[in-house]
């Protein structure tokens, strides 16, 4: 078997829902032992692409040919026998139990009776660890361990079904960069052993480091497939949006004003009643973006949590403007100027299943004009909406769209311009490009942008270095719950990084 | 999640293949429900009921009797026959009776329903509108039959708000205790079902507070004094005529609808429903919601009460309280209404028509015996509940069905294409 053979190819892939077209003849190709990147926005078709693979979607059109045999996959489990493995970008692991117990789940090893034989399983799963450096401990259950562990564990699940064609579904999304660098060595290892990876991912600077060819979906198109050598992320962002996109937002000095937000001492309890936030003293003054920098987890979600009054403080103040609202609610906070785009816009930031005007009203809703004495008033927070998608460019929108019906991009365009329009003097962003695609981030950073020109305090919470280079006036570094350090924006990631891993933590005893 | 990713059909990419959208998010009850009822338009809730009384006809055929002809006797039973023109003469007098039984058993179907519907709106189960209808009917029992003398219309109007006061208070209890200490609504609803039975049989029963003053030996209640009962407007009021009490549930139902869309309150509500984290983000308070749903559910049904005993019981007897099973009707009333105003109303019409065509009075003994009818309405109802459970599998059918012709259409012009 040469190291070049084709292990998989999808020839004039289409499928349908409807009247929408998800896949328009798509081709793809994949070699034993190359990284071959699927890179599009959301809702490009690179899923349902991938999804037919697995065997999720039965394609409209078109053929799979598996080492040059044409298959039909209708399910999964003929995915699995035909060595083809997928890693979700959701974990599909069971929390409760042990790593070995998860891996071996539905194909447990058996001793000459029935009972499970747990040595043997731990021995497999060992073995396999060992062989591309997946380090986990097989007796650690899920729930106890990291998710760049669990990453690992549902790449060991498809190693144990002995995939030779492995998906990973935007699989750096949810890890720190020190573990995807770490993904990236587990994937070297693999490659040499002749295992076939379809990267699925719409982050240009990681296909450029992993990726031996990179396929260009658009709109359910294939754009086209470009080896590594002579791309860049610019020529890579052009196929994947269709025009040049501007990867640095431009931006002038700040002209800043008087402080939007204070914090003095300010002291946070987690729900743990563990103190998550340890003494915190900050400003941002209107008109520049400050970025509270950190490894998830130091405070970050406390610490934004008590500024916007869902979360009770224990000793401090946080003063908006000069007004105290340290405890005193979400209505009082904002009622004081703080908006928040919130970290997670699924969970937090929409009700999927209202409309967007109803969705564009939820800060407002219980105010002159969308409402009067408890009754609300439709034409007006319709009316409202209209103006708002139409200045967002949300696409596919109109006031009485449901929110799930719209691309991730969309959604957050929906709770960007809700916050804004509340027209605050603090507007909080936690982590506001969190999993959408190049255009989407662009649009996002511009606004941001333009509402920092328009004197506002942006209060930016990022795990991105990136975009907390690109925004940001000044950078604070988190640590455990404390401020350890202030940076100006041309930090490099290096020094950044070490304080926000509590490299400096000692000079601010 | 594979439910969800057969209905929505947008190639969302999160949602085809990750489920973005619903893995992240706990799917709360409401939110599938909303699901639901996108899914299928008003054709699944009409195909639930016709699924329910086809097995419904089964199990009539495993008694060895005529599903056919037991269904037209109800069918006789329910008097709806009167809304058609060519029922003429006795035929029409006896329909007209009958419709008047079967619209007074519709009245505080409708009521139990949106206990239920309105609750389910905001992510809870009220699985007590049993007691919440009978505490609502102890009241206005209690107040009806005092304070004689009084002018009429404020006697009504006094028992009334007793009765959902009584209601609120006792469903308020329930959403008090998930507020506070997160006891599960279903559980704390059930118990106080329980309770409030055990309540009405102490209070009217022998030696009971409440018993009545006239025949020590009966379990029973004062009545309703004549002033402040409610009037009749269809049929003979001595023969148990219809009362004025279905226009106050059919403002009940404007009242719901209302609340529901076009008040704040039924927005947070809503939203609570949907999404509780979204709805603490953008400041509302959780906990207070579940008080105020649970009291509002509980004035539905307590208004239920009110209208059965102001309307045609005039008292309440012991054994009634324990047979009544009006207030447990009401879920399957909402769950086959969806949840919203109009279909609540079609839903407790139809349970309304069976209970009265199942009913010793109504149905034809030598066709269906009515004791064994009772219980075939008891069957369709448990049947209602389990199909709606299993919204999936209805809509699989529908999808099945559906997708049958669909791939026809889109076979055509996709061969034509691999052959040219």
């Amino acid at each position: 078997m040469s190291a070049d053979a084709t292990a998989l190819e999808l020839r004039g892939i289409t499928k349908r829902f409807g009247p929408v077209v998800a896949n328009d003849r798509v081709d793809f190709d994949l070699r034993r032992g190359e990284v071959h990147a699927l890179l599009g926005e959301n809702g490009a078709g690179k899923s349902t692409l991938m999804s037919i693979l697995y065997g999720l979607y039965h394609p409209d059109e078109g053929e799979i040919r598996v080492d040059g045999e044409p298959v039909k996959i209708d399910s999964p489990s003929r995915a699995i026998e035909l060595g083809i493995g997928m890693v979700h970008q959701h974990f599909m692991l069971v929390p409760v139990m042990s790593v070995t117990e998860n891996i071996v789940l539905g194909e447990e090893p058996r001793t000459n009776g029935r009972l499970l034989d747990v040595r043997e399983g731990a021995r497999r799963v060992k073995d396999l660890s060992e062989r591309y450096g997946l380090a986990v401990d097989p007796d650690a259950k899920i729930e106890d361990v990291t998710v760049g562990q669990q990453q690992r564990v549902e790449i060991l699940k498809t190693l144990y079904r002995e995939a030779r064609v492995l998906v990973l579904d935007e699989p750096t999304a949810v890890l720190t960069a020190q573990e995807a660098g770490e993904l990236f060595e587990v994937l070297n290892a693999l490659k040499q052993d002749g295992v076939a990876i379809v990267f699925i991912s719409h982050k240009l600077g990681e296909v450029l480091e992993i990726a031996d060819r990179v396929t260009v979906l658009r709109r359910g198109r294939r754009i086209d497939t470009v080896p590594k050598e002579g791309s860049t992320e610019e020529s890579l962002a052009r196929l994947m949006v269709g025009r040049d996109v501007l990867l640095q937002v431009e931006k002038k000095e700040p002209s800043t004003g008087a402080a939007a937000l204070e914090l003095d001492d300010l002291r946070v309890l987690d729900d743990r009643e563990l103190e998550a936030v340890r003494g915190v003293s900050l400003q941002v003054r209107g008109g520049e973006i400050v970025a509270l920098a950190g490894v998830d987890g130091n405070g970050q979600h406390e610490l934004v949590e008590a500024i916007s009054g869902l979360r009770n403080i224990q000793s401090g103040s946080i003063r908006i403007d000069g007004r105290e609202v340290g405890g005193t609610g979400v209505r009082a906070s904002s009622d004081a100027g703080v908006a928040h785009i919130p970290e997670d816009r699924h969970l937090r930031g929409l009700v999927l299943d209202f409309t967007l005007a109803e969705n564009l009203a939820l800060r407002e809703y219980y105010k002159p004009p969308l409402s009067r004495r408890g009754v609300l008033n439709k034409r007006r927070i319709n009316a409202r909406a209209r103006e708002l998608l139409h200045e967002y460019d949300v696409r596919g929108g109109s006031p009485g769209a449901l929110a799930s019906s719209l691309s991730g991009g969309n959604q957050q365009k929906v709770a960007v311009a809700r916050e804004i329009a509340s027209n605050p003097r603090l507007l909080i962003a936690h982590q506001p490009t969190r999993g959408l695609d190049v255009g989407a981030i662009e649009f996002v950073h511009r606004r941001l942008i333009a509402e920092r020109d328009a004197g506002r305090g942006i209060l930016l919470v990022s795990l991105e270095f990136e975009e907390v280079r690109a925004l940001a006036d000044r950078i604070l570094a988190i640590y455990e719950g404390e401020i350890v350090g202030e940076f100006p924006p041309d930090v490099s990631e290096e020094e950044l990084g070490f304080a926000m891993t509590g490299g400096g933590a000692g000079t601010s005893e | 999640m594979s439910d969800r990713r057969d209905q929505v059909d947008e190639p969302v990419e999160g949602a085809t293949l990750a489920g973005e959208s619903t893995a992240e998010v706990a799917v709360t009850p409401a939110a599938r429900m909303a699901a639901y009822i996108r899914g299928g338009g008003v054709v699944v809730p009409v195909l639930t009921a016709v699924l329910a009384f086809l097995m419904g006809g089964v199990a009539v055929l495993l008694v060895g009797k005529n599903p056919i002809s037991t269904y037209e006797a109800i069918w006789e039973g329910t008097g709806l026959q009167w809304l058609f023109p060519w029922t003429t003469g006795e035929d029409r007098e006896l329909a007209a009776v009958n419709l008047q039984q079967t619209l007074i058993i519709t009245t505080p179907l409708i009521l139990t329903g949106l206990a239920v519907a309105f609750a389910f709106r905001a992510g809870l189960f009220n699985i007590g509108g049993q007691g919440q209808y009978i505490v609502g009917s102890i009241a206005a029992v209690w107040v009806g039959s005092e304070f004689a003398g009084m002018n009429g219309f404020l006697h009504i109007v006094l028992a009334i708000l007793a009765a959902c006061v009584a209601g609120a208070f006792w469903a308020g209890i329930a959403g008090g205790l998930k507020a506070t200490v997160g006891a599960n609504e279903v559980v704390s609803t059930i118990m106080l079902n329980y309770t409030a039975i055990y309540l009405g049989l102490y209070l009217f029963g022998l030696g009971g507070p409440l018993q009545n003053d006239r025949e020590a030996t009966l379990p029973v209640s004062n009545d309703v004094v004549e002033a402040a009962r409610l009037p009749v407007f269809w049929g003979e009021p001595l023969l148990q005529g219809l009362h004025i009490g279905l226009f106050i549930a059919l403002v009940a139902v404007v009242g719901f609808w209302f609340l529901l869309n076009r008040s704040t309150t039924g927005y947070e509500v809503r939203a609570v429903g949907l999404n509780p984290e979204a709805a603490r983000y953008s400041g509302m308070s959780v906990s207070k919601n579940y008080v105020l749903v649970m009291a509002v559910c509980g004035l539905f049904a307590g208004l239920a009460g009110a209208l059965d005993v102001l309307g045609w019981q005039f008292r309440i007897a012991t054994n009634d309280i324990e047979i009544n099973q009006l207030g447990f009707i009401g879920i399957a009333v909402a769950l086959l209404g969806r949840n919203t105003a109009i279909g609540t109303v079609a839903a407790a019409l139809l349970f309304g028509a069976l209970l009265s065509g199942t009913s010793q009075r109504n149905l034809d003994p030598t066709v269906f015996e009515p004791e064994l009818a009772k219980n075939l309405t008891f069957i369709l109802q448990g049947l209602v509940v389990l199909l709606v459970s299993a919204d999936v599998l209805v809509l699989r059918l529908l999808r099945r069905g559906r997708g049958i012709f669909s791939r026809g259409r889109r076979r055509g012009p996709a061969a034509e294409e691999a052959s040219t």
